[in-house]
């Protein structure tokens, strides 16, 4: 098939066209977050940094910032360890039930958001009766965080021979210490990518964090749900979303470089899930 | 195990300490000789979560579907009924919702097709190899920026007296406000990339020879296009639908940033967990996104396209 150069011109042009549509929204936040004029029209009237002053000195901020910290911190942590067991168990034995299991795993990032959401919401309060908090939030969070781990950790241990553990063994190393001196070296990475994917996607999770968080809490993505609708509080909504855009990438940017694993899509479908 | 693992002294199996060390030993001996117990120790902490927390909760769901709310007290009331269910799918107001969110979610997977079919052929097969990777990373980076902070953005771009308008202007167009349209535009925004790049994946499988070949047999590029490229590409464009489609399905957070008045599903699923305190209800409403989504993989099982995702 040879395209005629118009038709390769056409569609590049397209394709800047749609890299446009998909950069324009996000940079249109980050400068109205230095945009003087109050009510963000476009074009911007001025430069300004006193929203990000504002949003330093706002203390509804930095407690929004630190749950969101501490969410994130603590769900890794539980999917880190969870997400690794699950993909030891599941690549390097076989037994009865597997395929089920296998299937489990990818329910939660399969159901929408909304449906994970409200199961656990109605598991706590109504099944349960325990009073929502910061950590059913973690509880939520880590239930889809582990998936992210697990994908990471089972594409590499695919790649990696349990030869190598056999041999440890052989050679009179205990269970521990074959999975100190030779399993987990082979994983350091891609738990390290895991785990940053994990971060990532429970600090800007937002819709399983509304129906799984205690009133009176509030994680950084709920504090601009909240602050969304107040005019008054748009010049510092801006920010936090700009920290929120960088807070979400970098970590993604990082664990890309660091697994060399793809990231993308079924990373990118528990993001949008669990979410 | 790792967490046993992490308990030990770091590094090599230096003796520190004789007495915790030869129980570890032991403890570690005993695990060596069963196979089964190791896999125990292994798998209990994950998949008792994962039922215990996940697979418990959907199961509670579809059973408070079947329950009922004290109109007094506001106390879920264990009585079975299915009165719920039924309101869901006969009364016309939630009839209506479920139409709209299914129309939504359609022209969505729609748009985001017609969108991604060029961007991912000129990313896969016509821009120069050296680009190829970057303008990967170009769709993938903004993939992850919080979902949130993207239908905010277009909170923005929609405002009176935003961007849209700003450049709509000169040719005589406004912004459509915020309503259905917007959110159409939203949802197409924040999904895009997870179309993207399924197809993209599905051009890249598919050999330059066998298009050189069709080439050299005469075909003009539309034919090729049609009769080799497009049923190669089938499964990854049903990937591709599964993203767009099931997650706007469960949408709520887009409705209710420049949806205005726009109810969904998930808004309705919203409301009766928060204002209305009707979890039961809430419970019923959330099923219906589940069947269509069930309906919807069952339909396309066949076709491969699981294997995309």
């Amino acid at each position: 098939m040879r395209l005629s150069r118009g038709a390769k011109v056409v569609l590049g042009v397209i394709t800047a066209l749609v890299l446009l549509f998909i950069y324009i929204p996000l940079m249109l936040v980050v400068v109205n977050s230095f945009n003087a004029d109050r009510t963000f029209g476009w074009p911007p009237k001025g430069f300004t940094l006193e929203w990000w002053a504002k949003a330093f000195d706002s203390p509804g901020v930095r407690e929004a910032v630190l749950s969101s910290l501490w969410v994130a911190v603590v769900s890794t942590l539980i999917s880190l360890v969870l997400g690794t067991l699950l993909a030891i168990s599941l690549q390097r034995y076989k037994f009865f039930g597997r395929d089920v299991i296998n299937l489990l795993v990818i329910l939660p990032i399969a159901l929408p958001g909304v449906v994970t959401g409200i199961a656990l919401n109605n598991m706590f309060t109504t099944i349960l009766g325990v009073p929502l908090s910061l950590w059913t939030v973690v509880i939520a969070h880590a239930t889809f965080c582990m998936v992210t781990v697990f994908n990471n950790a089972i594409a590499r241990l695919r790649r990696t021979s349990a030869g190598l553990e056999e041999a440890s063994a052989d050679l009179g190393a205990g269970v521990f210490t074959t999975f100190g001196l030779v399993t987990f070296p082979q994983l350091r990475s891609a738990l390290l990518a895991g785990g940053l994917l994990a971060f990532a996607l429970s600090f800007d999770e937002i819709i399983v964090t509304t129906f799984t968080i205690g009133a009176g809490e509030t994680t950084l993505p709920i504090w601009i749900l909240q602050n969304l609708f107040r005019p008054n509080q748009a010049p510092v909504v801006n920010v936090v979303a700009v920290v929120l855009i960088v807070v979400s990438i970098v970590p993604i940017w990082l664990a890309q470089r660091l697994s060399g694993d793809s990231v993308g899509v079924s990373g990118a479908r528990v993001k949008a899930d669990g979410h | 195990m790792a967490q046993q693992t992490q308990q030990l002294p770091p590094g090599p199996p230096r003796n520190s300490g004789a007495v915790p060390r030869a129980k570890a030993n032991n403890f570690s001996a005993l695990l060596h000789r069963s196979p089964r117990l190791r896999l125990a120790a292994l798998l209990t902490a994950p998949a008792g979560w994962l039922v215990l927390v996940y697979i418990a909760a959907l199961a509670a769901l579809l059973i408070t579907a079947f329950w009922t709310v004290d109109t007094f007290t506001g106390e879920v009331s264990t009585e079975w009924t299915t009165e719920n269910i039924v309101t869901v799918l006969t009364d016309p107001v939630y009839q209506r919702i479920t139409l709209r969110t299914l129309w939504i979610a359609v022209a969505v997977t729609v748009i985001d097709m017609i969108l991604a079919l060029p961007i991912a052929f000129f990313i896969a097969k016509v821009a120069p190899a050296r680009w190829e990777k970057l303008l990967v990373v170009a769709v993938l980076m903004p993939l992850w920026a919080s979902y949130l902070v993207k239908a905010y953005a277009w909170r923005n771009v929609l405002a009176e007296g935003g961007l849209l308008e700003w450049l709509g202007a000169p040719i005589g167009l406004s912004s459509p406000g915020y309503g259905e349209t917007a959110v159409i535009l939203t949802l197409s925004y924040i999904w895009l990339p997870y179309m993207i790049l399924p197809i993209y994946a599905g051009f890249d499988r598919v050999p330059d020879s066998l298009l050189e070949a069709s080439g050299d047999l005469g075909a003009k590029p539309l034919t090729t296009m049609r009769l080799v490229m497009l049923p190669l590409l089938v499964p990854s464009i049903i990937a591709g639908t599964i993203f767009t489609f099931s997650l706007s399905l469960g949408d709520y957070i887009t409705a209710q940033i420049v949806g205005g008045t726009t109810q969904m599903l998930g808004t309705v699923v919203y409301a009766n967990v928060g204002a209305a305190n009707n979890l039961p209800f809430a419970a019923a409403v959330s099923l219906v996104p589940i069947a269509i989504i069930m309906f919807y993989l069952f339909i396309v099982r066949r076709t491969g396209a699981l294997n995309n995702l």
